[in-house]
């Protein structure tokens, strides 16, 4: 059994465009690699005009790198799919994972929100990377953590998501985030009984 | 165009439904293969027979360990059929598999995460 690696997820969430697939790029091991997942929905919303619901199916893109930490451990960074409508397979991406690395850029801080809550709401240990877009507005740390109404204890780090350390330090801050949060519910079990 | 795709174009959709090639079935709760799951092909004597060319496709993918990610990219196959198809493979006890732990908690536990971190400083 051995011989299997056991394998280990981040999540690499954020709004369209704010460059998910760019830092996945940057610190995997492999170029990075798309696969698709066909689904059935139903439709409602805009593309509805005649107020029944319709099923339909439609194919979801998911991008992922890879990283080979070990023999024994192999991790695996996947972009979510940024369409709203395809949330529920977020659930999916973040069951088991380590955590998630929300990316925001600071020209559309709104897109972010979404991520945010939705993590936020599901106890997903997560750090936000504020990507530094050449030419997009500098804030620090404490006026993205304002904007966004990040809690106290959710690392903020700035990062270039094209730069392989940059990339790397935002999954080791997350990584110990996530060994905090660990410790810290590991701490409360005793009290607990 | 070229002859070999006929009228059928892109907006058309594959030429083969994705599910036909599981026979329609979709994939069930309990055999649910997370994406970043492993699997591995097991040495067998001989070429297991009755297995459908996907499947053939798999098992030959996973002479090492490949995540149900990578074989729906290298298949080209989305990733339900994948798992359809690797759950016929464990059935058959010609794979064996390994996915992320999440027991008790929904987290990785204290070393595996202290594994990954000591790794990543290193990567």
């Amino acid at each position: 059994m051995d011989l299997v690696p056991i394998p280990v997820k981040i999540i690499v969430a954020g709004g369209f465009g704010a460059g998910k697939t760019t830092l996945v790029g940057s610190v995997s091991e492999i170029p990075p690699l798309t696969t698709e997942e066909v689904l059935t929905v139903a439709s409602t919303g805009v593309d509805d005009l005649t107020g029944v619901e319709r099923k339909y199916t439609t194919t979801v893109a998911l991008d992922f790198g890879r990283i080979t930490i070990s023999p024994r451990h192999v991790l695996y960074l996947f972009g979510t799919p940024g369409q709203e409508r395809f949330w529920f397979m977020w659930d999916d991406l973040a069951r088991g994972a380590i955590g998630t690395i929300v990316l925001v850029d600071t020209r559309r801080l709104e897109t972010s929100f979404a991520a945010i809550d939705f993590f936020e709401r599901r106890k997903i240990p997560f750090v936000v990377a504020v990507n530094c877009f050449e030419g997009a507005p500098r804030y620090t740390a404490d006026e993205v953590r304002e904007a966004l109404v990040v809690p106290d204890h959710v690392p903020i780090v700035m990062c270039d998501a094209r730069d392989r350390d940059s990339s790397k330090i935002a999954l080791i801050r997350l990584v110990k985030h996530a060994m905090s949060a660990v410790s810290a519910t590991a701490a409360r079990v005793p009290s607990a009984g | 165009m070229t002859g070999d795709e006929g009228w059928y174009d892109e907006a058309a959709g594959p030429l083969v439904r994705p599910y036909t090639i599981t026979s329609g079935r979709t994939p069930s709760e309990n055999a649910r293969l997370d994406v970043s799951t492993q699997v591995m092909t097991l040495r067998s004597e001989q070429e297991p027979a009755g297995l459908g060319p996907e499947h053939l496709t798999i098992v030959q993918l996973c002479r090492r360990p490949v995540s149900v990610a990578e074989i729906a990219v290298y298949a080209k196959l989305p990733l339900g059929v994948v798992r359809v198809l690797c759950g016929d493979l464990i059935e058959r006890g010609l794979v064996i598999t390994r996915s992320p732990s999440y027991q008790p908690a929904q987290a990785p536990d204290l070393e595996t995460l202290q594994a990954v971190l000591d790794g990543l400083l290193k990567y």
